[in-house]
């Protein structure tokens, strides 16, 4: 093997050299990539690691990316905040915020997978890329490799929120909205990476770009002291994140970095597209298509290209999985960001109304450890709150009318308080 | 009647290169026997060892995904478009289990556990390993 990592087929066990691929020829079924850890032994140490970037690129060792790769953009490496105020609201009592809502450059941590997946881009020698997207990972895709100077295209589809479709053409990228859905969407990328020879990030060069989402992981065990949580609640669009989590833990415990010990992995859905946590809920041995309806555009994907192996990691932890209605989404959003100071996207809110909900049923207690996952940046889905707040009539500069404004409202919260709404 | 059905690349290794088919057949069962009747050396990939479609194979009928339109019991209409399309992704949970992981290429001992999807030793492909690797 020449380099420290190669394909391998997830239900044949076939392995095939790098290259920009991600289904095998003997089977038809998905490739993934696999590391060797003996390899990445002596890079890959707390030390190691301690010293080098402040960005996911300290995990460089254990991602599938050439030996002499010099990294164009410090990805990763985002806050993880223990959430004291959020966790009395909702009945937990050790309960942590991985915030990837302020992940760089793009606000998601798709950042993460465009780094590896252009790293590969570049590598296979793409002078063109692109993706098939809800989003975040446009925005993603279309930044950074404006910064390695690829051309990019773009397909989203044409109801995508307005801050997403902008936060994608002011890098120059090619955007081509379709008519329809992100499993359209994603069926016309299959067909365009046959005729093209372009790098899709998450169709020919899936397998390297889900290796990114490995660092959320990484970091969660180092920024815990280099220990394991008790559980980890992960939103779930296409399932690959929660797989690739349990995956850096397991490489972490291979390579004695952390201790061993059980991690329960918890799913999060919107109800309108939830064929994830409807396998997990009904023990399904396979995932039944959805068409999507939810204000969570970045978790609308009916058709799920990892939900089969999310539902398994889900179910060999112990875990559960969850979903949540559009206006518990939004009530979600809102009070995370009242408790902790954390704006989300609604996907963010998914995950935070399924998290306040495991607590609720009983499924996490609250003295364990845990961990949830926020994966992208409420000032990209503003829409998701338009009329939830009262625009307030300005008052002039004159200390007297504030004076007025601050009595009307000591009155307004009094009706509040006496009355049956309390949020 | 006449229906065209359009092949993925991975399947062209196994058609002669062949990229799409005109197909006469009125639903999904009788296409998957004419598509295995017309290229004999697909048969073996595209079913399991139980002779079942493998799940992650999709099929798409003038853009909507089959499952949608009632999968086996839809018929199909004269002019209708064919999609066969793997999943990027996918596989249903007997296959997954029914899978085994591998030695790496190079045939040397690695560290367990490695595999992603079962805790099997990446060296033996045995759940509870013994070979030390």
């Amino acid at each position: 093997m020449a380099a420290a990592y190669e394909l391998r087929c997830r239900e044949c066990g076939k392995r095939c050299e790098n290259a920009p691929l991600s289904i095998c020829e003997e089977c038809f079924s998905p490739l993934e990539v696999v590391c060797d850890l003996d390899a990445a032994r002596p890079a890959f140490t707390r030390e190691a690691i301690a010293a080098g970037p402040s960005s996911m690129w300290r995990y460089q060792a254990l991602l599938p990316v050439p030996d002499d790769y010099v990294p164009a953009t410090p990805a990763g490496w985002t806050p993880l905040l223990k959430a004291p105020r959020l966790a009395r609201n909702i009945g937990a009592r050790n309960l942590w915020i991985k915030n990837d809502a302020v992940c760089l450059p793009t606000l998601s941590f798709k950042d993460r997978v465009v780094s590896v997946a252009l790293a590969n881009a570049q590598a296979f020698g793409f002078d063109t890329v692109g993706c098939s997207s809800t989003g975040n990972l446009a925005n993603a895709v279309a930044a950074q490799a404006a910064r390695l100077g690829l051309k990019t295209y773009i397909l989203v589809p044409a109801d995508l929120e307005p801050a997403k479709i902008l936060n994608t053409q002011v890098y120059g990228a090619n955007l081509v909205r379709i008519d329809g859905n992100y499993d359209h969407v994603n069926r016309l990328c299959s067909q365009i990476a046959e005729r093209y020879s372009w790098g899709f990030v998450n169709v020919n060069l899936r397998p390297y770009y889900a290796e990114g989402s490995k660092t959320v992981g990484f970091e969660i065990a180092e920024q815990l002291g280099w220990r394991l949580p008790d559980n980890v609640v992960v939103p779930m669009a296409g399932g690959s994140l929660i797989t690739k989590i349990r995956k850096a833990f397991k490489e972490l415990i291979a390579l004695g970095l952390v201790e061993d010990k059980p991690v329960r992995f918890f799913g999060a859905q919107a109800t309108g597209c939830s064929p994830i946590t409807t396998a997990v809920k009904t023990g399904a041995d396979h995932i039944e298509p959805q068409r999507p309806a939810t204000i969570a555009r970045s978790l609308a994907i009916g058709n799920p290209a990892d939900g089969v192996y999310a539902a398994r990691a889900i179910r060999e932890s112990g875990g559960w999985a969850e979903d949540v209605s559009d206006v518990e989404i939004v009530s979600a959003i809102q009070e995370l960001a009242e408790t902790e100071g954390i704006f989300t996207e609604t996907a963010g809110g998914v995950t935070t109304a399924v998290t306040a909900r495991l607590y609720a049923h009983g499924r996490i207690h609250p003295d364990e450890l845990t961990v949830t996952c926020i994966t992208g940046n409420g000032l990209k889905t503003t829409d998701a709150l338009t009329g939830a707040y009262e625009q307030q009539a300005a008052i002039r500069p004159r200390l007297g009318d504030f004076e007025n404004f601050i009595a009307e409202q000591s009155e307004e919260d009094e009706l509040v308080l006496g009355g049956s709404f309390v949020r | 009647m006449s229906v065209r059905v359009l092949l993925p690349n991975a399947f062209q290794k196994h058609t002669n290169g062949a990229r799409e088919i005109q197909s006469s057949a009125a639903n999904l069962p009788q296409l998957i026997a004419e598509i295995e009747a017309t290229f004999p050396a697909l048969r073996s990939h595209l079913r399991d060892d139980s002779g079942q479609v493998r799940r992650f194979i999709n099929f798409y009928v003038n853009e909507e995904d089959i499952r949608f339109l009632g999968n086996e019991r839809y018929a199909f209409r004269d002019g209708d478009e064919v999609l066969v399309i793997p999943s990027i992704a996918g596989g249903s949970f007997t296959e997954v289990l029914a899978s085994r992981c591998a030695p790496m290429s190079d045939g040397a001992k690695r560290v367990r556990p490695y595999c992603q999807d079962c805790s099997c030793c990446s060296y033996c492909g045995q759940e509870d390993c013994c070979c030390g690797g």
